[in-house]
């Protein structure tokens, strides 16, 4: 076993994704490697201008609980998502995209940004990154 | 080679801005170089010191004043 932290990201839900880049991270800052497989909902964040776009998982109230957690969050000083996963990058974090989750969303490479992404993989991409981590975790 | 000083501050910054800018800091730092964050997220104070630790580095000095906390670690 390698330091390692495998997340997938199945949820597309704003909160859970800022869970989901918290952890990446953080493992990363602290030494550990990192992937992120993201799959279904999740995948719809990695498309151009689709990072920002998810709603709150509870409370999302058309919106209107999301402009309010948002506006929370930037009094708190919390970072966007976009720093978030661009940080996760620089520190070397791995990002997979769903090659499944594609073809039933009929999402094309060319949709998705591909500058953030290292790999178009299944589960035995999966399988293969979390049989070596020592945190495996599904948000 | 003379060691170098890094010298990073994340005041005001909160989770994880901390923890990354300290990796980031060791990152760009060779072997025996010198690391110093200054920040007041409060629990980075703990967090910091233990990344450090988990990474095998030497903490070498951890002090606060009103809330403002300056950590120093070599690699």
């Amino acid at each position: 076993m390698i330091d390692k932290t495998t997340i997938i990201v199945h949820s597309g839900d704003m909160d859970k994704l800022y869970s989901a880049l918290i952890i990446g991270d953080g493992a990363l800052s602290m030494g550990m490697e990192s992937t992120l497989f993201f799959t279904f909902w999740g995948l719809e964040r990695l498309k151009k201008d689709g990072l920002e776009k998810g709603p709150l998982s509870k409370m999302n109230m058309g919106g209107m609980g999301k402009r309010m957690i948002n506006n929370r969050m930037k009094t708190a000083n919390v970072a966007s998502l976009e720093k978030l996963i661009q940080d996760y990058k620089e520190l070397g974090g791995k990002i997979i995209a769903c090659e499944m989750t594609m073809d039933i969303m009929g999402i094309k490479k060319e949709d998705l940004r591909q500058e953030l992404i290292d790999e178009y993989g299944a589960i035995g991409t999966y399988i293969h990154e979390a049989r070596e981590s020592k945190i495996n975790l599904f948000i | 080679m003379a060691e170098k000083e890094i010298k990073v501050d994340v005041t005001g910054q909160t989770c994880p801005g901390p923890l990354v800018e300290f990796r980031k800091a060791l990152n760009k730092a060779s072997k025996g170089d010198i690391v110093e964050i200054t920040g007041n997220h409060p629990a980075s104070k703990k967090e910091i010191p233990m990344a450090a630790e988990d990474m095998g580095l030497e903490v070498i000095d951890i002090q606060e004043k009103e809330g403002v906390w300056k950590i120093k670690i070599r690699k």
